[in-house]
């Protein structure tokens, strides 16, 4: 049974006004096969939490740890924690100049795998999983979330997801920007990656209408860099009615 | 009339970015030193086509580094090649016999000579005036040809050189010159296109690390006939290409793309002039670089003239840098001269920019090593130009020796 163990994190980040502390001793353990949402309001430390397992150089880790399987995630560099299974599917995806989309893809499994894959079926497989995420074919040799809409961009997103089948996701408010459809498409395509690998999912998200669509397990309130409140999907269901305010009032 | 006149200057990759043109590498992002408009200050106005012009190396007065077109270069580590005394004999080449391509020397009266243009400074005159025979490269017919030309054998002593490149009218053709090996030269590359021809003229010089090479390109572009021009210069201790092509007859179209890749103290120059003088002629100028490590320099300068005869000119120009790690610079000046209204359109930008972290990340995220996620960065950046040079086996060979220059001994993280 795979284990990604978040202990006691304390992460900073660098802005020009200097340093500001943003998650103040988080604890969160999320097991394979696992849905847990991270919710909460703007400025709580969510995104830091997905950037911090992801490793951007940007924020720092004060204190704390982060295990996966009992191996430390902070002492790996940002591929290797790729490697090891982490994935981070990104709020806002950059976009590469002169580097399409197939050719990403293939780097990028050959990268994780340490092999590159079979010709044959990974252009199959690549076919099958665009496919089904309702992406024009043209997009494997268009550059990399070059030109792309933001529906396209989280799509794009979920394809990497479901072609290099990590063992723990971070979807950092995928659903943003997302209409209805988009929406669907996208929540299929984790729900696909989450029964096919058994995946673990950390759902960040500063709305509760993508847990119409993706079950959480568990949903964990996030105020002020810490967890506020945890519970089951009941606690969704109670902030989708409530909003934010109790917790905000009692922070203050 | 209708005057589209776009006076852009854009940043690359940096979402913090400013109006860069001239950078330094030396802080954690790039300090702007001054932008295009404000480096004319020293320089008396003068319209790009009036400079003095003298095949004669003894018209010129001594090169003080302080001149327009030599301020920028270091002019201390060729004086040599500006005024010293030249070999101008005969050098070895390789090429293959090409049917309707002949490749011969021929003396200094033949009469291409000097058609395509005259030296406007002294580096250029001193080779012109030493030189003893021209290698002229004539294409003819109609069909499409193609030639290499390796140059490795200039060896080390200083030399003058000159070529003719005749693409004679109808023809059609690609030629490569491909310079390596050990040189110090200074060089004239005289290109002519005749009417209804089309030819695409790439030089590499990918020379050895002490190298120092100048080269002057003329060309003559006549009604109706395309030329593509292109410079690669990736290896060499000082590279300076500087290509001045003239758009002399109705409907003639040149297209210059250079792409560079400066390491840890080379200086790759490229002066590229573009004469719009004809009614009815299109120009495109897009020169792409990278630069990594301690001391590695590039300077690119981009003069655009449309004449007072050239209506119906389209003309644009760009270059972009890329900059892969700290103590590096590139130099980067736009510039625009238009003397008549009755343009289809005209516009130039210039961008440096830094390796961009974010995408760094994005690869990286993905498993991808961080060398790797550089060279596809790199290889992105500049593969816009290389898929614009229409040779597959070309376009190989340069994906290859941007990779060596990826892999090389400076490919040091940032």
């Amino acid at each position: 049974m795979s284990t990604l163990k978040i202990e006691d994190l304390h992460v900073s980040v660098d802005t020009d006004q200097g340093t500001k502390q943003i998650l103040r001793g988080v604890d969160l353990t999320i097991n394979k096969g696992e849905i847990h949402a991270v919710m909460g309001p703007n400025g709580s430390g969510k995104s830091t939490l997905a950037y911090a397992i992801a490793g951007h150089p940007k924020y720092t880790v004060d204190s704390g740890s982060i295990t996966l399987d009992g191996e430390q995630v902070l002492d790996m560099t940002v591929d290797q924690r790729a490697k090891a299974g982490l994935f981070l599917a990104m709020q806002y995806p950059v976009e590469i100049p002169g580097v399409t989309n197939s050719n990403f893809l293939r780097t990028a499994k050959t990268a994780i795998d340490g092999e590159q894959p079979a010709i044959r079926t990974w252009i199959k497989e690549v076919r099958g999983a665009m496919e089904k995420l309702r992406m024009d074919s043209s997009f494997a040799e268009r550059n990399v979330n070059e030109g792309f809409s933001g529906g396209e961009k989280k799509r794009n997103e979920i394809l990497q997801l479901e072609l290099l089948k990590p063992k723990f996701a971070v979807l950092d408010e995928t659903d943003s920007g997302l209409d209805v459809d988009a929406l669907k498409i996208v929540s299929e395509g984790v729900n696909r990656a989450h029964q096919s690998t058994d995946l673990g999912i950390l759902l960040i998200t500063h709305y509760t209408r993508i847990l119409r669509y993706i079950k959480p397990d568990f949903v964990h309130v996030f105020v002020a860099g810490r967890v506020a409140e945890e519970g089951g999907p009941e606690l969704a269901s109670q902030l989708e009615d409530e909003g934010y305010d109790r917790f905000l009032t009692a922070a203050v | 009339m209708s005057a589209d006149v776009s006076d852009e200057v854009t940043d690359l990759s940096t979402p913090e970015g400013d109006t860069a043109v001239e950078v330094t590498g030396t802080g954690t992002r790039p300090s702007i030193i001054s932008d295009a408009t404000t480096r004319h200050g020293d320089v008396p106005v003068q319209t790009r086509n009036a400079r003095f012009t003298s095949a004669d190396v003894a018209d010129y007065p001594e090169v003080t580094g302080r001149e327009g077109n030599w301020k920028l270069t270091p002019v201390d580590r060729i004086g040599d090649l500006i005024a010293g005394e030249l070999d101008g004999g005969r050098y070895e080449f390789a090429a293959a016999t090409v049917p309707g391509i002949d490749v011969s020397w021929v003396p200094r009266s033949d009469e291409r000579i000097g058609l395509a243009g005259i030296p406007e400074e002294k580096s250029s005159a001193n080779a012109w005036s030493t030189f003893g025979e021209a290698l002229a490269i004539t294409i003819s017919g109609e069909e499409l040809v193609e030639l290499t030309v390796d140059r490795s054998s200039f060896g080390s002593g200083a030399r003058g050189a000159h070529t003719i490149i005749e693409a004679k009218p109808f023809s059609n053709a690609v030629v490569v010159l491909d310079n390596s090996g050990a040189a110090t030269l200074s060089e004239n590359v005289e290109i002519i296109v005749g009417d209804s021809a089309r030819l695409t003229l790439v030089t590499v010089q990918d020379f050895d690390d002490d190298a120092r090479y100048l080269a002057t390109h003329f060309g003559s572009v006549g009604r109706d006939s395309y030329l593509k021009h292109v410079v690669v210069s990736l290896g060499g201790s000082i590279v300076r290409v500087n290509p001045s092509v003239t758009l002399g007859q109705p409907g003639a179209e040149g297209e210059l793309l250079g792409i560079y890749f400066s390491d840890a103290g080379q200086h790759l120059e490229q002066q590229v002039f573009m004469f719009h003088k004809a009614p009815n002629t299109k120009g495109r100028v897009n020169y792409k670089g990278a630069l990594q490590g301690q001391g590695a320099r590039s300077v690119w300068i981009g003069d655009v003239l449309i004449g007072p005869d050239a209506s119906g000119t389209d003309s644009y120009e760009q270059n972009r840098n890329l900059v892969l790690t700290d103590g590096t610079r590139a130099d980067s000046i736009p510039n625009l001269e238009i003397e008549t209204g009755d343009i289809l359109g005209a516009g130039h930008a210039s961008a440096t920019g830094r390796f961009d972290d974010e995408q760094l990340f994005y690869l990286r995220s993905r498993g991808i090593s961080e060398e790797q996620a550089r060279r596809l960065v790199v290889r992105g950046f500049l593969v816009e130009i290389v898929q614009k040079i229409g040779s597959p086996a070309l376009e190989e060979r340069l994906h290859d020796a941007i990779e060596a220059e990826l892999a090389g001994p400076s490919a040091v993280g940032a």
